[in-house]
């Protein structure tokens, strides 16, 4: 009993960290999402299941990889040097071996399930840990393209099981994650200025000036609008739906456009949480409308 | 000012979802315009409560919320004008347009007395057809009792904008942490009146 506990203890403190489970809880709410768009599949409750577990592996496993890959940078900025890689708690082997077994089991388990859907889980992975975090976010402020690539694959993914192919509305839902990844991302590096400075990663702030990273910030919250407002139309919506997805939109905007005329600290927090919010409830009306 | 609590989190909480569920599926069978100005008013409280969660109670310290939160009753009234008394749509949307306007001219440009008096004026305005309109409705009985809950959403808002008057005019009836405390609860009292009203429309 007490060594069961022990175990449970270890993991908690070594291996759960290392998913992130927040982002990974929102990511995967994308990928249900986007499965429940397609307005049929809440009857079979095993495919769902199965969607749940291979998307949860696979996004847990490609991020604990990029906590591997980044453990040098996350020790040099305060805000991350407190994770258990940066710390030693857990060793790079183990969060290794953590990540690539998480990633193998959830990618084969998606192939299995759909190959088309498996293909596209897999380029989420790799568009994440191979291109993003290895070949890009050490040179270029504008690796979180990729990053925003990678993050509208669990979406498309879901709506590919759904659907059975690749369709304009699948799209739709990936660009939104796309163009809100910015929003996230760029809000943070304003936040954590400093941070991606003394672990010389370069950012928008850095490379270009905070009024430039808040115009982006700006305009890809109007690209997220469209295109999340784009797919809801073209997932049939109803209007009272339409309608909420509009006035969170408009808020998302509004805000984004304020944190442009008038910055402050407290708006670009503000607008780092809103978008989060933002995104948990679009996908939130996406799960409903399947019903 | 005040930390917000966990209990004023769930409170706002609420009251985004009774927004949310007015905006998406309480308003069914009702004309377009009058969707959309009722829209405008949840949908503002809708995205007020979202931010008061994010930020606390030090987001009402950001100029632009007397602004955005006057859309509240302004449009609320609107959306029971043109259902009630249709005939009266365009002059009082005409009115809102102009005192809306005139509360931001206000806000950036006359002393604090005059944008004080203007935004009085058109809340009062507001205020009083959100409070009489549905109770004299439902008193003659052109529509049921519970209708008359909008009235009383309004009359409990109303104690909330008195309460935050005195303290912004430097004579508080209550202190200021007294007043955040009730604020959540005042807000969300308000929501449950208007969404509980509206169903009889």
């Amino acid at each position: 009993m007490e060594n069961k506990k022990q175990i449970f203890k270890q993991i908690k403190s070594k291996y759960f960290p290392l998913i992130k489970s927040l982002q990974t809880g929102l990511l995967l709410i994308t990928g249900l999402a986007g499965y429940m768009s397609a307005r049929c599949p809440v009857l079979n409750i095993s495919t769902l299941l199965a969607l749940t577990g291979s998307l949860l592996l696979s996004i847990s496993g490609s991020t604990a990889l990029n906590m591997w890959y980044d453990r040098d940078i996350d020790a040099k900025m305060p805000r991350t040097s407190n994770r258990p890689l940066s710390t030693g708690e857990t060793k790079p082997r183990e969060a290794l071996i953590f990540g690539l077994f998480l990633s193998v089991i959830g990618i084969s388990w998606a192939l299995v399930l759909d190959p088309l859907y498996g293909v596209v889980v897999f380029a989420g992975l790799f568009f994440d840990v191979v291109v993003y975090t290895i070949w890009l976010k050490r040179r270029t402020a504008w690796s979180i393209v990729w990053g925003g690539i990678s993050g509208g694959m669990p979406v498309l993914a879901g709506r590919v099981l759904g659907v059975g192919h690749i369709d304009w509305v699948g799209i739709a839902l990936a660009m939104a994650v796309l163009f809100w990844i910015p929003t996230h991302i760029l809000t943070f590096s304003l936040r954590y200025h400093e941070d991606y400075q003394a672990a010389n990663i370069p950012t928008f702030p850095s490379v270009y000036n905070n009024q430039t990273t808040r115009l982006i910030i700006a305009v890809s919250s109007v690209l997220t609008a469209l295109a999340m407002g784009l797919a809801a139309y073209g997932v049939g919506m109803t209007w009272g739906f339409l309608r909420l997805m509009a006035v969170l939109s408009i808020g998302l905007l509004a805000l984004a456009v304020r944190s442009l005329t008038l910055p402050s600290e407290r708006i670009t927090f503000g607008l780092f949480k809103y978008a989060s919010l933002y995104m948990l409830s679009s996908m939130l009306l996406l799960f409903a409308a399947g019903f | 000012m005040k930390k917000i609590s966990a209990l004023d989190r769930i409170l706002l909480l609420a009251t985004v979802l009774l927004a949310a569920y007015q905006i998406a599926g309480g308003m069914n069978g009702m004309e377009p315009l009058t969707i959309w100005f009722y829209t405008v008013s949840f949908g503002t409280l809708l995205v007020a409560g979202l931010l008061l969660i994010i930020l606390g109670f030090e987001g009402l310290e950001i100029q632009a919320v007397v602004i955005v939160s006057t859309l509240i009753p302004l449009s609320l009234s609107l959306g029971l004008i043109s259902e009630h008394l249709v005939e009266y749509t365009i002059p009082y949307l005409i009115i809102c347009v102009v005192g809306f306007t005139a509360i931001v001219i206000t806000r950036f440009s006359v002393t604090d007395r005059i944008a004080t008096i203007i935004l009085a004026v058109v809340h009062g305005i507001a205020g009083l057809i959100i409070f009489l309109l549905p109770i004299f409705l439902s008193i003659r009985g052109a529509m049921p009792a519970g209708f008359a809950l909008v009235g009383l959403g309004a009359a409990v808002i109303g104690l909330g904008g008195l309460l935050l008057a005195f303290l912004k005019a430097g004579q508080p009836i209550l202190s200021q942490k007294t007043i955040l405390t009730l604020l959540p609860a005042l807000i969300f009292l308000m929501t449950a009146a208007f969404v509980s009203g509206l169903s009889f429309s």
